[in-house]
C-alpha cells in the first residue's frame, strides 16, 4: 500500500513516549534554544536596531527646527560644529556646546531623555576604559591619592581628571551631534547630501542599496530560524547546528545573488546605462543660511575660547 | 491623464516578431522552446501559465533584458540580441517598460519617489519634467501620500503600486506586467485591473502574464496560453481560451476537482462581465 500525504499524522503515540520522555524531550528543547540561541538573538537583535533605526525617522518627520533645514546646510553644520569640538581644549567650551545642542535638540521636538540617554548611556563607559590609565599613570604635579601596587604608584592628579573630563565630553559632544544630526535627517536626505562633501554618486547609491535590502535579507535570516525552530522536536549535536548555519548562509548568499542579478536587470529595464543620476529637490532659503552662519560663529567662537579658557 | 503621450507607433503595426525562439538559463534549464509569435501595436494580452512556464522568461525576452538562444526575434524595429547586448538600450527602455513580479527588485531606491523619478532621470530629462511625470505617475496610482517613504515601510499592495508606478513615469508604448495582481486583496487588484484596462483604452500595448484566470476577460482581447513544455499551447480569445477545459487542465491552470464550481460558472455564463468605470475608491 502506497503512503499518501497525511497518513503519518494518524500513527499512533509510540509506546517510548512516556511522561518521564516527553519530559526530558522538554528539556532538551530548553538545551538546544540555549545553544543556538545566541546566533539567533543576535540577529533578532540587529534587526531590532535597524527597525528602531527606521522607526526614530519619526523625529525626523517631525516640524522641528533642524527638521525643517536643508540636509546639506545640516551636514555642514555637523562637520564645522565637529572640527570646533575636536580642535577644543576648554572643558568649558565643550560644555557650552552640550548647551548649545541641547537647545537645538528641544527646538527640534526631540524628547528630552531620548536625547541625553542615547548618548551618555554607552560614553562614560567605552571612553572611560580609553581614558582610564591615563587618569592614574601619571607623573608631576600633586596627587590627590595614590595607590600602591607593588613597585606601582599610581593616582590622579588635578590635571589628569581635567584631561579626562576633556575627553569624556568632547567625545559626548561629537556623538551627540551625530545623534541629533540623524535623528532629524531622514537617511535618504541624508545620503544625498553627502554629495556636498564630493561622495561619488555610486557610493551613495551603493550605500542607499545597502540600507534598503539588509532589512529584506535579515527578515530572510530570521524566517530561517523560525522555520528551523518549529520543525525542531529533538536534540541536534553541534555539528548538525554547524552544517545547518552554513547552509542557511549558502541559501542567503544565493537568494542575494540572484536578487542583485534582477534589481540590476530592473534597474536596466529603466533605461540604466551605469550612468548615476539622481534627483534632489533641495533649496537654500535663508534660514539654512542664516542657521549655517551662526552655527560657524559658535564654532569660531568655541575655538578661541578653548584658547583663552581652560 | 497626460502620463500617457500620443503614441509614436501606429495602431496595428506589427512590433514583436518572435520566430522559434527558445532559452535556456545557464544553458541547461529550459525556460522557452519553440515560441512562434507576432504582436501588434495597441493590443492587450494575457500570458497564462502554470508556474515555470516561462511566461517571467519571455516577458524579459519581450524587454531586451534577455536574447533568445535559438531562433529569430524582432522588437520595435530590432534585433533583440542587439538590444540585450547593450546597443540601443537607451532608446529601447524609452519605449518598453517591465514590471516585475516581485516588487522588492524593482523599489531600490530610498524612497518611493526617488524608485517612480529613477527610470525619467535615466532618459536625461530636465529636473521639472521629472517631478512632473514622477507626480503624475504617483497620482495615477493613488499613492502620493506614499512618495517620501522607504519601500519596506510598504505593504504588498503598496509596493506593487509603486513599481508600476516607477514604470508608468517612463510613459512607454509597451507595458509588460508579470503577475501584477499575485498576493492582492480584491480591492487592491481591481485598481489594477482598471488600471490595465485605462491603459489599454490608450493605445498602449499591454502584455499580461498572469494564471490568474478571473482577471483575464477583464484586461485581455487576446489569450497566450504557455505549456508546460515550455511552449505556446494556443491564442486566441479570452472566450475561447477560457471555454477549453481540456487545454486549461493541459496547462495547468485549472484542476478538475479545485476547480468544479468555476468550471459550472463559466459553462453557465455566455459573457464575461466587464467591469464598470467607476473609480476603485467608489467599489
Amino acid at each position: 500500500m502506497s503512503l499518501r500525504a497525511g497518513d503519518q499524522l494518524g500513527e499512533p503515540t509510540r509506546a517510548g513516549d512516556s511522561p518521564e520522555r516527553l519530559a526530558l524531550s522538554r528539556q532538551e528543547r530548553r538545551q538546544l534554544r540555549h545553544q543556538l540561541g545566541w546566533v539567533e538573538q543576535t540577529l533578532a537583535g540587529v534587526t531590532e536596531a535597524i527597525e528602531r533605526a527606521v522607526f526614530t525617522e519619526e523625529h525626523a518627520r517631525s516640524p522641528g527646527w533642524l527638521q525643517g533645514l536643508d540636509p546639506r546646510v545640516k551636514l555642514g553644520m555637523f562637520v564645522v560644529t565637529v572640527l570646533a569640538a575636536s580642535l577644543s581644549h576648554s572643558l568649558l567650551a565643550l560644555l557650552l556646546l552640550y548647551g548649545a545642542l541641547l537647545l537645538a535638540a528641544r527646538a527640534s521636538l526631540l524628547p528630552f531623555d531620548f536625547f541625553v540617554r542615547r548618548v551618555w548611556l554607552g560614553i562614560p563607559f567605552f571612553a572611560g576604559i580609553v581614558i582610564l590609565p591615563s587618569i592614574f599613570f601619571t607623573s608631576g604635579g600633586p596627587r590627590l591619592f595614590e595607590l600602591v601596587i607593588g613597585p606601582l604608584h599610581l593616582g590622579p592628579t588635578p590635571a589628569s581628571l581635567l584631561g579626562a573630563a576633556v575627553f569624556v565630553m568632547r567625545v559626548g559632544d561629537a556623538v551627540s551631534l551625530a545623534v541629533l544630526l540623524i535623528l532629524t535627517t531622514r537617511w535618504a536626505d541624508l545620503l544625498k547630501s553627502l554629495q556636498v562633501l564630493r561622495v561619488p554618486q555610486i557610493f551613495i547609491l551603493l550605500l542607499s542599496m545597502t540600507y534598503r535590502y539588509i532589512f529584506l535579507f535579515l527578515h530572510t535570516v530570521n524566517g530561517f530560524f523560525e522555520a528551523r525552530k518549529s520543525r525542531t522536536v529533538g536534540l541536534t549535536s553541534g555539528s548538525e547546528q554547524r552544517t545547518w548555519i552554513v547552509a542557511a548562509l549558502v541559501t542567503l548568499m544565493n537568494r542575494s545573488f540572484q536578487m542583485s542579478n534582477e534589481v540590476y536587470a530592473a534597474m536596466c529595464a529603466r533605461g540604466f546605462t551605469g550612468t548615476i543620476r539622481t534627483y534632489s529637490d533641495y533649496r537654500l532659503r535663508t534660514g539654512d543660511v542664516l542657521a549655517f552662519l551662526g552655527t560657524a560663529l559658535l564654532a569660531i567662537g568655541l575655538f578661541f575660547l578653548g584658547r583663552v579658557i581652560v | 491623464m497626460s502620463v500617457m503621450q500620443v503614441s509614436a507607433l501606429q495602431p496595428g503595426q506589427v512590433i514583436y516578431q518572435l520566430r522559434g525562439v527558445r532559452y535556456r538559463y545557464h544553458g541547461r534549464h529550459l525556460a522557452l522552446d519553440g515560441i512562434d509569435l507576432e504582436i501588434s501595436h495597441g493590443e492587450q494580452i494575457a500570458l497564462l501559465g502554470a508556474n515555470g512556464s516561462g511566461k517571467s522568461t519571455l516577458l524579459k525576452l519581450l524587454d531586451g533584458l534577455l536574447a533568445p538562444e535559438e531562433g529569430y526575434m524582432r522588437a520595435l524595429g530590432r534585433d533583440i540580441k542587439a538590444v540585450a547586448a547593450g546597443q540601443e538600450t537607451f532608446t529601447f527602455h524609452r519605449q518598453v517598460g517591465l514590471v516585475f513580479q516581485d516588487p522588492d527588485v524593482q523599489l531600490f531606491s530610498a524612497t518611493v519617489f526617488d524608485d517612480v523619478a529613477f527610470g525619467p532621470l535615466q532618459l536625461g530629462l530636465p529636473r521639472e519634467e521629472v517631478k512632473r511625470r514622477s507626480q503624475e505617475a504617483l497620482e495615477l496610482m493613488e499613492i502620493t501620500h506614499l512618495a517620501d517613504r522607504a519601500p519596506f515601510e510598504l505593504s504588498g499592495g503598496e509596493k506593487k503600486r509603486a513599481a508600476i508606478a516607477s514604470v508608468l513615469s517612463l510613459q512607454p508604448e509597451v507595458i509588460l506586467l508579470d503577475e501584477p495582481t499575485a498576493s492582492l486583496d480584491p480591492r487592491t487588484k481591481w485598481v489594477l485591473v482598471n488600471l490595465i484596462r485605462r491603459l489599454g483604452e490608450q493605445g498602449k500595448t499591454i502584455v499580461t502574464a498572469t494564471h490568474e484566470l478571473e482577471i483575464v476577460p477583464l484586461i485581455a482581447r487576446r489569450v497566450l496560453v504557455l505549456g508546460e513544455e515550455r511552449r505556446i499551447l494556443a491564442d486566441g480569445q479570452p472566450e475561447e481560451i477560457l471555454r477549453d477545459r481540456a487545454l486549461l487542465v493541459r496547462a495547468n491552470l485549472i484542476h478538475p476537482q479545485l476547480h468544479r464550481s468555476w468550471l459550472l460558472t463559466l459553462e453557465s455564463e455566455t459573457e464575461p462581465q466587464a467591469p464598470s468605470d467607476a473609480p476603485a475608491s467608489s467599489f
